[in-house]
């Protein structure tokens, strides 16, 4: 076979990156059919659009699974940890989707570049999941921050949006810098970008200092994504202003694959100073999260001090050992990105036109004015809390579990003391809708239209289920740990 | 003998009250409905629950009707069930008061009515899971999911400070409930399996590295976690508000069933899994039930809340329970498991009867009342019947509970027994006296005069209650027979114990 030969993909590597494909020409058709389409109209067409091409996604994911290796010269590895996470953001992708059918409507918003965006985004999050190739990976956060910095500001008669839009803009090309900088640390330390090739060099003996620090920068710039303390600063902002819908979407999606890049940087490529970077960033997050959202009045700032949190709930399993360590923290990821989803789509159903009704007053009465969407509410904020039957119990439980199987006594301690501070500010919300009286100038609950009723039954559907048969989710989890460190 | 039901039976009375929560939120809001519906499952559950005591066998120590299935792979779960004597009739003791809980809300929730029923069968549900789970896993998730209905029917359907009661419920139970998980997770962690019976197993073997140093450590993780359910003294705090803000089934569940879930924790966990650790322990285990139990007399006996004052009077009644568990004698161990059921029958009828004259002039204040003989008759009279028995007239149940723990414990230790026989004169005391001010002498407030005396609905709510603590009081070996071989298994290490420690 010739060099030339060489050069030309083959048809397994297009299957290998079919999701990414099926992802971008719905974006791309979306942005291009909008200027087309009377206006009115465009809002449910570009919607159902990008809908078809979540579901799209979602299919060619499956379909994917049957093809397992790498692709296009070792930049991307399709495997059980891919399918995974490509499963996970095409899913949330949907469910974001369907539930900003009514917000855009509801808030004047023109549809076009929202729903591209939003398909970009994940095509974006898909590419974290299976890069393994740092240049490619840092290539795909960008594609997925970039769309995430303009969604944020998607509501443009608030000024609030835009600050958050541009905050998030600055702070974030900062942290994506950190990490540019510690791919760069890291090739000079072992001479490669690869996944495979650093992990073998790391593996062989002797770690060059330089990987140490490598690894950290690159630990800051992905920290920052997910909001872990004491990175997390730009989070309660960005969350307050940005559409509610795009909060629940960059809470998940994004943050899944930027956790899956981290487990691979951690445990494929075997990371060295994994443990006590870790540790102190998870002890942090989750004290500083749920310490903060003690004091919150309002509930999407209250979620975001409660996202800081869940990143450092999820980030005590990067610090345990990969046998058990790998399959918690997918399983955290899946579990949150369902409850948080799905908590969010009522926020953002409840709070109307301008979003004004998102302070913890607002939703006083709303188990008598809404009975529906506060019992869903109340699903979602139990599993937050963790209590069994619910999807965060079995995520905290595998967690907790695995970290003390590598005997982080301490930091197991600390994580369940927030676990029981975090109860108390969920059930501030559970307490505000059902057991007090709503004020006096009457807050209106609208119906809730199909679409989102949809997107509500998947993610309480998915977040009960992982409550009572986790079994399934977990062994497919498990599966990446055999595959990579055996 | 062998029924085919034996194999669902525990899975149907367990799931059966959900279920019909389930269907319950899918019906039309019509009051009438929903009430007559949530009465016709609860009282399909009793009806079925009665399986459990008519087939038991007696003879047989042990576990029956297990049902043992694989549930989560990893961590290794079972759905494992099964009952002995003293699960028996805990369940049987849930599912008794739970249509009583249904008739006697018929009137008094009136808003929101669906939410209510459909949480007091998910409640339900949660009950009987607890009694008669035999996995440590699925024991905690029924454990916690009691928490969250009860605190809803605490929250929604309360009275003033309501949120302030249920807030406090909620939090003081699971903040306690961690500490056992952790035990649990240890537990779990060093025998690869939460099944009760293994782990009760590896531990009497001694196959488990670490325990001694671990042991006291578990012990006190599980012990917090039900002390604080029971309510032990000091972290009784929660009981009295969240009795007096609660509705009216609520009390009655929460005094009835949840408060037995500690002592029956304790019997069936801290005894059974940490009998060496029980026994160091028990020294100022009974001195907290002593105070619990003089403690919590005399604060009944100056309460001018007649909601408050039953409140106390639980906290002073388990007292008992807790002493005769630690006794570690036959009697003092059966004297508790019957004092678990009578305490719960008559109490959850006292407090019934207080929810009755809620209804009729919205205060508990027993300075509000005074002659109520004269224009509520029936009423009065019952009161009294459940009065004497919970004060422990003989020939009712109160008494021999009580008279069982007392001799039990004796039998250990003397002076304890002493101390905590004068609960029994105090509990006459306080209820008496209660009783003479509402109801003896004149009529001292107009508004009473023409108090309506019960309804129908309200006597069918009461006549079971008094049936049975009458019938508990003359007949008590229809329980004690199927209680007293579990119990003497419960036992069976303690007196291995007593003899290693005399062979020295």
């Amino acid at each position: 076979m010739n060099n030339a030969a060489q050069m030309i993909p083959q048809a397994a590597d297009y299957i290998r990156l079919l999701p990414e494909i099926v992802l971008s020409v719905f974006g791309m058709v979306i942005i291009l059919l909008d200027p087309l389409l009377d206006e009115r109209r465009s809002q449910r067409t570009l919607g159902t659009i990008a809908l078809i091409g979540s579901l799209g996604a979602l299919i060619a994911t499956l379909f994917q699974a049957n093809y397992p290796g790498s692709g296009f010269w070792n930049m991307i590895q399709v495997d059980a940890f891919s399918i995974f996470f490509h499963f996970l953001i095409a899913a949330v992708t949907a469910i974001v989707i369907l539930t900003s059918y009514e917000y855009m409507e509801v808030q004047e918003i023109r549809a076009g570049e929202y729903y591209g965006l939003i398909l970009l985004g994940a095509v974006g999050m898909s590419l974290m999941s299976s890069a393994v190739e740092l240049v490619l990976i840092f290539i795909a956060l960008e594609i997925s921050s970039i769309s995430t910095y303009i969604l944020a500001g998607f509501r443009r008669r608030a000024a609030i949006s835009s600050e958050a839009s541009v905050k998030y803009f600055l702070l974030g090309s900062f942290a994506t810098a950190f990490f540019l900088y510690g791919v760069a640390l890291m090739f000079g330390a072992t001479g490669s970008t690869s996944i495979k090739d650093i992990a073998i060099v790391l593996r062989s003996g002797q770690v060059p200092p330089l990987a140490y620090v490598g690894v950290a920068l690159m630990f800051v710039g992905l920290a920052f994504k997910v909001a872990a303390a004491p990175f997390h600063v730009w989070t309660p902002d960005v969350y307050e202003g940005a559409p509610s819908p795009v909060v629940g979407f960059m809470s998940t999606a994004p943050k899944a694959a930027v956790f899956a890049v981290l487990l691979r940087l951690m445990f494929e490529a075997r990371a060295p100073g994994r443990i006590w970077l870790i540790w102190v960033v998870a002890a942090l997050s989750m004290t500083i999260g749920n310490l903060g959202a003690l004091v919150q009045d309002n509930v999407k700032r209250l979620l975001a001090y409660s996202s800081i949190a869940h990143a450092g709930y999820l980030l005590v399993a990067f610090a345990a050992l990969p046998d058990n360590g790998i399959p918690a923290a997918m399983f955290y990821t899946a579990s949150y990105a369902a409850m948080n989803v799905g908590a969010f789509a009522v926020v953002s159903h409840f709070g109307s036109a301008g979003e004004r009704y998102v302070t913890l007053e607002d939703y006083s009465g709303l188990g008598n004015r809404s009975p529906v969407l506060a019992a869903i509410l109340t699903i979602f904020l139990l599993s937050l809390i963790g209590i069994p039957i619910t999807g965060g119990f079995f995520a905290k439980f595998y967690v907790f579990s695995a970290a003390l199987q590598a005997n982080l006594v301490g930091l197991v301690i600390i994580g369940v003391l927030n676990s029981a501070i975090a109860a108390y500010y969920y059930l501030r919300i559970i307490v505000v809708m059902y057991m007090r009286e709503p004020r006096e100038e009457e807050v209106p609950v609208s119906p809730v239209p199909a679409g989102l009723g949809v997107a509500l039954a998947i993610s309480v559907v998915a977040t009960i289920y992982l409550g009572i048969l986790p079994g399934r989710v977990l062994e497919y989890a498990g599966r990446t740990a055999a595959e990579w460190m055996h | 003998m062998n029924y085919a039901l034996d194999n669902w039976i525990l899975t149907l009375v367990t799931f059966i009250p959900l279920a019909g929560g389930i269907l319950l939120i899918l019906f039309p809001r019509r009051d009438r409905d929903i009430r007559l519906f949530a009465l016709v499952v609860s009282l399909l559950d009793f009806v079925l629950s009665l399986h459990l005591p008519v087939h038991f066998q007696c003879a047989q120590a042990g576990f029956q009707y297990e049902v043992n299935h694989p549930w989560i792979a990893k961590p290794n779960i079972h759905y494992h069930m099964g009952a002995d004597g003293i699960s028996t009739w805990l369940v049987v003791l849930t599912t008794f008061l739970t249509p009583l809980c249904v008739l006697i809300s018929w009137k008094s929730i009136h808003d929101r009515v669906k939410e209510f029923f459909v949480l007091l069968l998910i409640l339900e549900t949660a009950l009987i899971g607890v009694f008669i789970s035999l996995d440590l896993f699925l024991f905690y998730f029924f454990w916690e999911a009691t928490l969250i209905p009860m605190a809803l029917i605490i929250g929604m359907y309360g009275h003033g400070r309501r949120v302030y009661a249920a807030v406090k419920f909620f939090l003081y139970t699971m903040i306690a409930s961690m500490f056992m998980l952790a035990a649990i997770l240890w537990l779990y962690a060093k025998t690869g399996t939460f099944d009760f019976t293994a782990i009760q197993g590896a531990i009497r073997n001694g196959q488990l590295e670490n325990f001694s140093v671990a042991a006291p450590w578990l012990f006190l993780g599980f012990f917090i976690a039900f002390a604080v359910k029971v309510p032990l003294f000091p972290v009784h705090t929660w009981l009295p508000d969240a009795h007096v803000e609660a509705p009216t089934a609520g009390s009655v569940l929460l005094a009835g069933v949840l408060l037995k879930m500690g002592t029956y924790g304790m019997l069936r966990f801290n005894l059974g899994l940490f009998p060496e650790q029980s026994r160091s322990n028990a020294p100022w285990i009974m001195v907290l039930a002593l105070i619990g139990i003089i403690y919590g007399a005399l604060v009944a006996m100056v309460q001018p809340n007649m909601k408050k004052l039953i409140a106390y009077s639980s906290i002073s009644h388990l007292g008992f329970v807790v002493l005769g568990i630690f006794s570690f004698t036959p009697l003092g161990l059966d004297g508790a498991t019957f004092v678990m059921l009578a305490h719960g029958v008559s109490t959850g009828a006292l407090f019934m009867l207080a929810g009755i004259l809620y209804e009729r002039r919205h205060t508990y204040e027993i300075s509000e009342f005074g002659g109520l003989a004269t224009p509520m008759p029936i009423y009065a009279a019952f009161f009294l019947f459940i009065v004497l028995s919970s004060i422990g007239l003989p020939l009712l149940n109160g008494f021999i509970g009580e008279f069982l723990v007392l001799s039990g414990t004796f039998g250990a230790r003397p002076i304890y027994a002493i101390l905590g026989a004068t609960g029994v004169i105090w509990s006459a005391c306080y209820l008496l006296w209660m009783y003479q001010r509402v109801f003896f002498g004149k009529v001292k407030h107009a508004v009473n005069e023409t108090l309506p005396d019960l309804s129908g609905r309200e006597k069918a709510a009461l006549w079971p209650a008094a049936a049975a603590a009458l019938v508990m009081g003359v007949a008590p070996l229809l329980w004690l027979n199927a209680i007293d071989p579990s119990v003497q298994a419960a036992l069976a290490p303690f007196t291995q114990l007593a003899s290693k420690v005399m062979g020295r």
